[in-house]
């Protein structure tokens, strides 16, 4: 075999996993079409339905969004009622977390590019992964059904802490679909986390080894992992929570000898880790984005990789600082575990610095988007490190200052997405997106955002809590609020731009096979790829194997002595 | 029943090895404390209970490292970016690794980490500390109201939504509350004394507050607890200790405790009868301010 490897190209036709025979681009055999999306198990057909599905789920969560900061902004807002309100900030949560963010992180580009950046021809089971994707669009039918039933869709909070989630409290069907809607998202989940996990053990190329997996590979790996340990106790909680509610059990209810709080540490020991579970993936797109567009390697390749194992380990001891204030956790512990996650995340920002320093930084929009990642996740990152502690968060806890802390997160991880999109669009459909569009929508995007979340982080701290419909005792709240909610119309209008774009950006400007000078495996294809994936690969000896291709002068240097890496 | 007058407890006393370590910590800390004035306050509200000051200055001491942290990383960032943006073609140096440097950023962000630790050990022991005292208030949370009744008086104050009960307490004293909730889920919060806590079903929440100033406090419930989540008032009034002692005693006059009687009458009817209360405020300005 290492003969084969160290010839400059390896004709991968031979191997077993490959395509049988390549008769012109793109071409295989089967239905095409509406029959061929419905039957595929091509695992770029199944990113593209779900980046697609994820994308118009940002949009559907947004559009509640911009409904609650509209009610906002008068202290006796009139344009839901006080229920409506409650249904809409619990499906704002629950969209955006459970049908946006996971499953654009871990479903989307994930399942795009992660094969093709370890020179694999599909994932390792095609079928289940096409069963992920249909149960994910259709968990997330299920939960938006909520809308339509007559009591209204789910209106505890995306948490649905228990009592306000039992049978007396919730009694409408809207809660049962919601309950049913994440029980089939959960599984997609599920079953996407082993399928990430057997391709990246499993389908790397020869040459691949672990420590030369792109970075973006190695946080879909860990987050696989998290996901297997974390989503089956979200799904055994849901099935305790819906036995209380039909079954006449008391898992979570007083009268009973149950115990609600019990709820909290099942839903947290999922939550925690979920958090990551959306964020590593984000780590692991600007992580790839930024040295392309420096023209540098990663900066600390293995402190990142290090940095992503140890976030996953101790996100596992964290979950009850969501619950400081119940007064029945031991506040220490869960103390210096969360502040201890500051410390390999700085790790993650220092080497995104690293990357760029000394580099020739491109500002494409996807670079753009990447610092503003960055810049948005430090306050968000800053401010978590406050509510790590447990006075401070007796302090802000269900106040704004939580609500614009985590804002601040997923607002990152937004730019992060649109990063990535703007990255690897061209190779999923073979044409550019138009970057004076996109630059305009970073630019309303980044400033947006801050100040969608400036204001919230003061009003917490002047103590107007969360999951108000209304501040009639405080109304000089509002001019803060106005603020907030032209951030958001501003993040808005953003979204607009991206949808312009990718449908006036349509069949203009064919990609070519690598239109950035990238790094990895999946610029060494043609733009979108054929079926599976190769016809031909380069010999693998670092985790730019592309690079090393085009640029056999210039290798990464070991530890800044001047010689090459090649080990 | 009078409650006997004792005069203000401080902390528990601590062991001499912990103390040791408090000082040590307290240093750096101490000189933040003395020089409060001229640190600013990052947006938070100076508190007018002791526990409220303490986690005050903790708030300030952690927001002077996020803006030194903050504010040097982004001085990297805008750097790294004005600087190297890209002029020619030419292929940077390709360095990957420089150790020496990775160990600096895993180190020192752990050093900093505990020291925010222990600053953060200190505070908490004193807000969570439950010094001896007499006066003792049980707090009742439900849907969308509270109960605030004084063990061993006849004292009790019932209100609901935008009715803003009153809980009274005294100043300069320690007072211990016992928080639980009949329904839902709750959450105790006066913002002026950067202070919050879960009213849970089934258990009984202990905190202590020691007021420093007199006034009328505003508080409202923070955790989801369904339709008048957002109407959830109360409001605290601390007063003297003879005019507390006054208050109390004031129930033990047939009229006070037919007035009492009646609140707790009306919220058992409300209660039995399942209709929710509506309150005014939800419609047009007539905010209870």
């Amino acid at each position: 075999m290492t003969d084969v490897l160290d010839t400059p190209l390896v004709q991968q036709s031979d191997a077993p996993a490959a395509h049988e025979e390549h008769h012109g681009h793109d071409e295989h055999h089967g239905p095409s079409g509406i029959l061929n999306w419905l039957t595929t198990t091509d695992h770029k057909i199944i990113g593209m339905s779900y980046t697609i599905t994820a994308v118009i789920m940002l949009l559907i969560g947004g559009a509640f969004a911009e409904l609650i900061r509209a009610q906002l902004v008068s202290p006796n807002g009139h344009l839901v009622t006080f229920a409506q309100y409650n249904e809409l900030f619990t499906m704002h949560g629950s969209v955006m977390i459970y049908l946006f963010a996971g499953p654009f992180a871990f479903g989307a580009l994930a399942n795009f590019v992660v094969p093709i950046q370890i020179g694999a021809p599909d994932m390792a089971f095609p079928r289940l992964n096409a069963l992920s994707y249909w149960l994910y669009l259709s968990g997330s039918i299920t939960m938006l059904l909520g809308f339509v039933t007559a009591g209204g869709a789910a209106n505890f909070g995306w948490v649905g802490y228990s009592p306000l989630s039992d049978s007396i409290n919730a009694p409408g069907a809207g809660a049962d679909l919601w309950i049913g809607g994440l029980l089939l998202t959960g599984f997609s989940a599920i079953f996407t986390g082993v399928n990430l996990a057997a391709t990246i053990f499993y389908l790397r190329a020869p040459g691949m080894t672990l420590f030369r997996m792109p970075i973006f590979t190695w946080n879909l790996l860990v987050t696989a992992i998290l996901i297997l340990l974390a989503f089956p106790v979200l799904t055994a909680g849901l099935i305790m929570l819906f036995a209380d509610r039909h079954f006449g059990t008391h898992i979570f209810s007083v009268s009973g000898g149950g115990v609600p709080v019990l709820w909290q540490h099942i839903f947290w020991f999922w939550g925690h880790p979920e958090v990551y579970i959306l964020a590593l993936p984000f780590f692991g797109m600007v992580t790839e984005i930024i040295p392309v567009f420096s023209r540098k390697p990663v900066f600390g390749y293995k402190g990142m990789v290090f940095a992503t194992l140890t976030i996953a380990a101790l996100s596992l001891g964290v979950w009850a600082h969501h619950m400081f204030t119940t007064g029945v956790v031991l506040l220490p512990f869960f103390s210096i575990m969360s502040l201890l996650i500051a410390v390999p995340t700085g790790i993650k920002l220092f080497n995104w610095i690293g990357s760029m320093w000394r580099g020739q930084i491109w500002f494409s929009t996807a670079m753009l988007m990447s610092i503003g990642f960055v810049v948005t996740f430090l306050i968000g990152g800053l401010t978590g490190i406050y509510l790590a502690s447990p006075p401070l968060d007796f302090f802000t806890h269900d106040t704004y200052f939580v609500v614009a802390h985590f804002h601040s997160v997923v607002m990152a991880l937004v730019l992060g997405g649109m990063a990535g999109l703007y990255y690897w669009g061209p190779k999923m459909t073979g044409y550019m997106l138009n970057e004076t569009l996109g630059k305009i929508q970073f630019w309303l995007l980044f400033i947006g955002t801050q100040v969608f979340t400036f204001p919230q982080y003061i009003l917490g701290l002047q103590g107007m809590p969360r999951r108000m419909a209304v501040y009639p005792h405080d109304p000089q709240w509002q001019n803060l609020n106005l603020w907030s909610t032209l951030g958001a119309v501003m993040i808005g209008v953003s979204s607009l731009l991206f949808a312009i774009n990718c449908i006036t950006s349509w069949k203009k400007v064919p990609a070519g096979d690598n239109p950035w000078d990238a790094h990895t495996l999946e610029w060494f294809t043609t733009s979108p790829p054929p079926h599976h994936n190769f016809y031909r690969l380069p010999k693998i000896r670092s985790e730019r194997p592309t690079w090393d291709y085009n640029h056999p002068e210039a290798p990464a240097l070991a530890h800044g002595n001047g010689e090459g890496s090649h080990s | 029943m009078e409650t006997t007058p004792q005069p203000p407890q401080g902390a528990p006393a601590r062991s001499g090895r912990s103390r040791r370590l408090r000082g040590l910590i307290a240093l750096p800390f101490a000189a933040l404390i003395l020089s409060g004035c001229t640190v600013p306050s990052f947006g938070a509200k100076k508190s007018d209970t002791t526990t409220g000051l303490s986690t005050y200055h903790l708030w300030q001491g952690f927001s002077i490292a996020a803006a030194i942290i903050g504010g040097g990383t982004l001085l990297l960032i805008l750097y790294a970016v004005l600087r190297y943006r890209r002029k020619d073609d030419s292929i940077p140096k390709q360095s990957q690794y420089h150790i020496p440097l990775e160990l600096l950023y895993t180190i020192l962000p752990i050093l900093i980490v505990i020291g925010l630790f222990a600053t953060t050990l200190v505070v908490e022991n004193k807000v969570v500390a439950e010094p001896k005292t007499s006066y003792v208030v049980n707090i009742n949370a439900f849907q969308w109201g509270w109960k605030f009744s004084y063990p061993g008086t006849n004292a009790l104050v019932v209100g609901q939504t935008t009715q803003k009960p009153t809980m009274m307490m005294p100043l300069g004293v320690d007072v211990h509350f016992n928080l639980t909730s009949s329904d839902v889920v709750h959450g105790f919060y006066v913002p002026d004394f950067n202070f919050s806590r879960y009213a849970l079903p089934g258990v009984t929440n202990n905190f202590t507050f020691h007021a420093m100033k007199t006034g009328t406090f505003f508080g409202q419930c923070t955790q989801l607890c369904g339709l008048y989540h957002s109407l959830m008032f109360f409001q605290v009034k601390v007063v003297s200790l003879p005019e507390y002692r006054k208050w109390i005693h004031q129930f033990d006059t047939p009229a006070g405790a037919a007035a009492a009687q009646a609140a707790q009458q009306a919220l058992e009817q409300q209660n039995a009868t399942h209709v929710p209360y509506k309150p005014a405020s939800t419609t047009g300005t007539g905010a209870a301010n």
